[in-house]
């Protein structure tokens, strides 16, 4: 077991009996329940945790939450690997297993940091002014400069774990559980509303379990536990910890990600890993905190310069010494509790260097009291050490100006911790998602709310109260704000009385000048090493307002878009272009605050619940038969029955040639049904399609087409007269949603007058198409209650009797052009008719078959479906001008008649043949009449299906041919430069069998 | 995510509707091939509130008229189809 050097005998919230083992780049090192994979890694003295983005400069922990740039880590391995993660995030477990981010071949020794000696050809917005040319060697350049620069890897297998969606509404819903939100919270539960509190740590506390601050005579951590037990054990509270507020969304909505499991070496059985939560709430409180800010100067990313809060919370809270003899760096009060705690801890404080000249007397009482010595108006210029720590400071006193370039007069302080505090930042990014606008408080120099959109308020220092006090009365105030504003009784909220703290007024001081001899980088945002001189470059080059300044420098991006750099590097472009910083603005705080994992964004959305899959009821009949399945819509449809040892091709041509000399079924269920019921359901389908319905007589089919108000062809179908004032129109499979949505637009808002109802009844009938010269002979075996004789039930004739017992629509339609059927079963019973007919028509050899041979049949018909029904199409290009009603008006009535709709010169459904007699016609091909045409070759037209026929002998297709109908017997070129075949073709009638429907008719 | 309140069923998340476009075209009565043009192929897009249809799709399949602005997301009301939104200067107020 490794000593752990820098972990205290006693002391935090880590419980020294349960040590866990974990590795970091190959090497085992003990933690304790409680730790954070950071705090763990410098109680064992590793300070070296990572390597920065650009430069490769050694970087260790900076901050100790959310606001951490530095110390990204590729945690687990395997298919749960995952990149760029926050150790001062991660919760410590047993086995743990991590590794540094953005160095090779070793965090200790690497080759990338050669960037930095070089760092000189790397200047802002490099980029956009490197590899500009050749262009054409862009794509190497990439590769290269992708392999330098890339952050963790992402996993390449699939992931083992599960993920979740949650959805929740609420009258207030609290986000932070800081000392703001808990009083928030108890507040509003104390009212009765039912409330959300959500908290990204392990348990409800912030900044109190950072601190030896005391609220109601107990340690702030007590306090908080306290609550955390009252509040987990109201019916109307719902606490989540390890929850993220991600995201702010209109009308209240909030997203926030719960880790299930991520402090879990894997989840428990059935135990997602993640989830995402939705919330609707009434209210919000922001209660998210405030991140404290780095200060600018030379050389302060090395490793063990890290904020105030930083050093804090890994003495208070883990019993940790980020170094043995430290240097607190300051330009504000709050320091100097931190630096008494710090020191309560065990940590040698060699000085406060204050920026400040003057320090009140309460600060200075905290100081003197821990016995610290403070160096008033005095600033660090740089830090100094090696990759392993800062060694020494170079301090001197407080520049007269902020445009002081360099300063001498300086001396070193030796150090291996060196702790800044640059003021704070409130964590505005909520409120300022939900549209709030900011303003700049300049006595607090920080962004605070000021005009809010939606109904939230925020609450302690999310909002500039910084002190403890102000946080508990604040959250308070805004709990019971909140629970008044959702129109409850607000109760009456008691504040607790806690230790006073100095409030934050930091001196504005943006950036440090350099001493002499020492000209180190001064790095404004340390996750994309920008640096001040690159704020200033980009500000020379003109890019000055903060969304160029962002993109140009990349100041702001990353994983922690911006969350310590912004204000700084604001601050710097405000100075250069002398103005204010409100003048200057904030970049947008966008969704997610911080980063998500898709696997949770997928929840469970994957696989088969990507998408409702729809399974006919003969389904596990196709499928036992060795059916291979084709998508169609959200169905799945048989695409042929391959006997034994028998290929696709040949099975479908086998099926396609029975149906035509005996018989074949196929099952159609996927067509949409939509049930019309109504006074006006007539007069509502004859405005809907270019034929008329209102002489349909109930007991018949009509075939119909309809258009879109633009005058192109939108779907074809059947209208079925059931009844008197009802019928059944039938759509194509990929349609039926559209179609009825369709109706239902023209239903509801053209024509509201009428009475009429829309009700799809696709799935309540299992549909079966039953086609061939012996369909008749097979159904009269199985159906009773009808009269099947052509005189009886003709062409288009609609019959209601049973099968089996069972209520059977029978409709005598025909897609294939045979004597043909078509039975509707209500979906329970599909099965068994299916069965049925199978078993009735053995002798007959009927013979099932699936959607190829039901293409190629209807091909060999010239029926048209969404192929040549393309949104481009008209009703007369497709053969269907005789149809065009000219008694009434219906959609598309107007503009079907535009000129460019009309003139000479339209593509028309035509069918066509290969003049050779056998060339199999290349599918989407271009009808062209010489493909070697001086380029562009003038188009004649397109190919729109293509099949082998069996019944025809030849393969054939359908086009749209310009002019085609007056073009039979031509012969152009079906080229297509896709599969570089070019097939010589005749333009033909597209009705290839039995032109003059002589089979369906007997 | 949107809240919309169905005249017929209440409040209703976003997810349960779809978009249906602009409520202030209305299909024109006359066999004119302006007005037809106009109704198919031209629309305003106002920057502020915006009157628009959409549909319950996944309740109860009814056309909502709402009135929404379209840099906000805010809802000012919905209504029936057949029935009027309030005046435009009602919700700017």
């Amino acid at each position: 077991m490794s000593a752990q050097p820098f972990r205290n005998g006693a002391g935090g919230a880590v419980d020294r009996t349960k040590p866990l083992r974990f590795r970091f780049d190959g090497r085992e090192y003990i933690g304790y329940e409680g730790d954070t994979l950071a705090s763990a890694l410098l109680a064992n003295g590793v300070r070296l945790l990572g390597r920065s983005f650009k430069y490769h400069r050694p970087r260790g922990l900076f901050g100790a939450g959310f606001e951490d740039p530095n110390a990204l880590v590729q945690l687990r391995s395997g298919n749960r690997t995952e990149p760029n993660i926050q150790a001062s995030r991660v919760e410590l477990y047993d086995g743990l297993v991590a590794e540094s981010q953005n160095r090779w071949p070793s965090l200790d020794f690497d080759l990338g940091a050669l960037t930095g000696v070089f760092s000189r050809l790397f200047p802002a917005g490099f980029y956009y002014k490197t590899f500009m040319w050749p262009a054409s060697l862009w794509m190497t350049y990439e590769h290269v400069i992708r392999n330098i620069a890339g952050m963790g890897k992402s996993p390449v297998e699939p992931d083992p774990d599960r993920y979740a969606h949650r959805y929740q509404h609420c009258d207030v819903l609290v986000a932070g559980g800081g000392p703001a939100g808990i009083m928030a919270a108890c507040a509003a539960a104390e009212s009765g509303a039912r409330v959300v509190l959500i908290e990204d740590a392990p348990r409800l506390g912030g900044a109190l379990l950072s601190s030896q601050q005391r609220i109601d005579r107990m340690a702030g951590a007590d306090w908080a536990a306290r609550q955390e037990t009252a509040l987990r054990g109201m019916a109307n509270v719902r606490v989540l910890t390890r929850t993220q507020a991600a995201g702010y969304y209109d009308h209240n909505t909030m997203i926030a990600n719960e880790r299930v499991a991520d402090h879990l070496a894997e989840p428990a059985p059935y135990q997602p890993r993640q989830r995402i939560w939705h919330f609707r709430a009434r209210e919000i409180v922001l209660a998210a905190g405030a991140m404290e800010r780095p200060l600018v100067f030379a050389g302060n990313d090395l490793p063990n310069v890290m904020l105030v809060s930083a050093a804090r919370t890994l003495a208070v809270r883990h019993g940790v010494r980020a170094g043995n003899r430290a240097v607190v760096f300051t330009n504000n009060a709050s320091a100097y509790p931190a630096a008494a705690e710090m020191a309560a801890a065990g940590i040698r404080i060699a000085a406060i260097v204050d920026a400040r000249a003057h320090i009140p007397d309460d600060e200075r009482a905290i100081a003197d009291k821990a016995n610290i010595d403070v160096l008033p108006g005095h600033v660090v210029v740089a830090a100094e050490g090696g990759k392993h720590g800062v060694s020494r400071c170079v301090i001197a006193r407080t520049p007269d100006s902020p445009a002081t370039e360099s300063v001498t007069g300086t001396r070193v302080i030796a150090c291996d911790l060196l702790a800044v505090s640059g003021g704070w930042t409130p964590s505005v990014h909520l409120f300022s998602q939900s549209r709030g606008k900011l303003k700049f408080d300049a006595e607090k120099s920080c962004f605070v709310p000021n005009t809010g959109f939606q109904r939230e308020r925020s609450a302690g220092a999310c909002k500039g109260d910084f002190t403890l006090s102000a946080c508990l009365e604040g959250g308070a105030g805004a709990g019971l704000d909140a629970c008044k504003a959702a129109g409850l009784t607000p109760a009456t909220m008691p504040v607790p009385a806690c230790d006073p703290e100095p409030d934050v007024y930091p001196l504005a001081l943006w950036a440090l000048p350099w001493p002499d001899g020492n000209h180190d980088k001064r790095f404004v945002d340390l996750q994309n090493d920008v640096t001040a001189e690159d704020v200033a470059l980009a500000h020379r080059e003109g890019f000055r307002s903060v969304e160029h300044l962002k993109r140009y420098t990349t100041l702001g991006m990353g994983t922690d878009q911006g969350r310590t750099s912004n204000v700084n590097g604001l601050a710097l472009m405000a100075g250069h272009r002398g103005e204010d910083i409100p003048a200057v603005g904030t970049t947008t705080f966008r969704q997610p605050f911080s980063p998500i994992t898709m696997g949770a964004v997928a929840g469970d959305a994957i696989d088969e619940q990507m998408s409702p899959l729809r399974r006919t009821a003969m389904h596990d009949w196709h499928e036992k038969a060795g059916a291979p399945f084709v998508p169609a819509g959200a169905w799945l449809r048989a695409q042929a029955y391959p006997g034994p040892g028998e290929s696709l091709r040949d099975a479908y041509l086998r099926e396609a040639a029975h149906v035509r000399r005996h018989v074949g079924i196929v099952d159609v269920s996927t067509l949409g049904k939509i049930d019309v019921q109504g006074r006006d359901a007539a007069e509502f389908l004859n405005r809907l399609y270019i034929n008329g319905f209102t002489k349909l007589d109930v007991g018949k089919c009509r075939y119909g087409v309809m258009l879109r108000d633009d005058g192109i062809a939108y779907d074809d179908g059947t209208v079925t007269r059931i009844a008197d004032n009802r019928y059944l129109v039938t759509t194509t499979t990929v349609h039926a949603g559209p179609v009825l949505n369709y109706m239902e637009r023209h239903a509801q808002i053209v024509w509201p007058e009428l009475d009429v109802k829309l009700t799809s009844v696709t799935e309540d009938w299992a549909a079966i198409a039953i086609a061939g010269p012996h369909s008749r002979d097979v159904l009269a075996r199985v159906i009773d209650g009808i009269e099947l004789s052509n005189d009886a039930c003709p062409f288009m004739a609609y019959r209601e009797g049973t099968l089996g017992g069972v209520p059977v629509r029978l409709f005598r339609i025909s897609f294939s052009g045979e004597l043909a059927y078509e039975i509707n079963v209500p979906a329970d019973y599909g099965l068994a008719a299916w069965e049925a007919l199978l078993d009735a028509g053995k002798d007959l050899h009927i013979s099932p078959y699936g959607t190829e041979a039901m293409g190629i049949l209807r091909i060999e018909k010239g029926h048209v479906v969404g192929s040549e029904i393309n949104g481009r199409a008209t009703a007369d290009d497709l053969g269907f001008g005789r149809m065009l009603s000219a008694k009434k008006r219906y959609i598309g009535d107007v503009l079907k008649d535009r000129p460019a709709l009309t003139e000479p010169g339209r593509k028309q459904l035509v069918g066509i043949r290969p003049v050779d007699g056998r060339s199999r016609i290349p599918r989407a091909a271009q009808i062209v009449r010489d493909p070697d045409a001086a380029r562009p070759v003038i188009m004649e037209g397109e190919v729109t299906s293509v099949c082998e026929s069996p019944n025809v002998g030849m393969p054939i297709g359908l086009a749209l041919v310009k002019d085609g109908r007056a073009r039979i017997g031509e012969k152009l070129i079906a080229a297509s430069p896709v599969m570089a075949t070019n097939v010589a073709v005749e333009i033909c009638d597209p009705v290839f069998i039995d032109p003059a429907g002589e089979r369906l008719h007997g | 995510m949107l809240e919309i309140t169905c005249p017929w069923c209440g409040k209703r998340a976003q997810t349960e509707f779809s978009y249906e476009g602009d409520a202030t075209v209305s299909r024109p009565d006359t066999c004119d091939e302006k007005a037809f043009f106009d109704y198919v192929y031209l629309r305003d897009n106002p920057r502020g509130w915006h009157d628009e249809l959409w549909q319950h799709t996944a309740g109860c399949r009814r056309f909502v008229k709402v009135r929404r602005h379209v840099t906000t997301h805010e809802i000012a009301a919905t209504a029936k189809p057949g029935d009027a939104l309030p005046a435009l200067e009602e919700t700017e107020r």
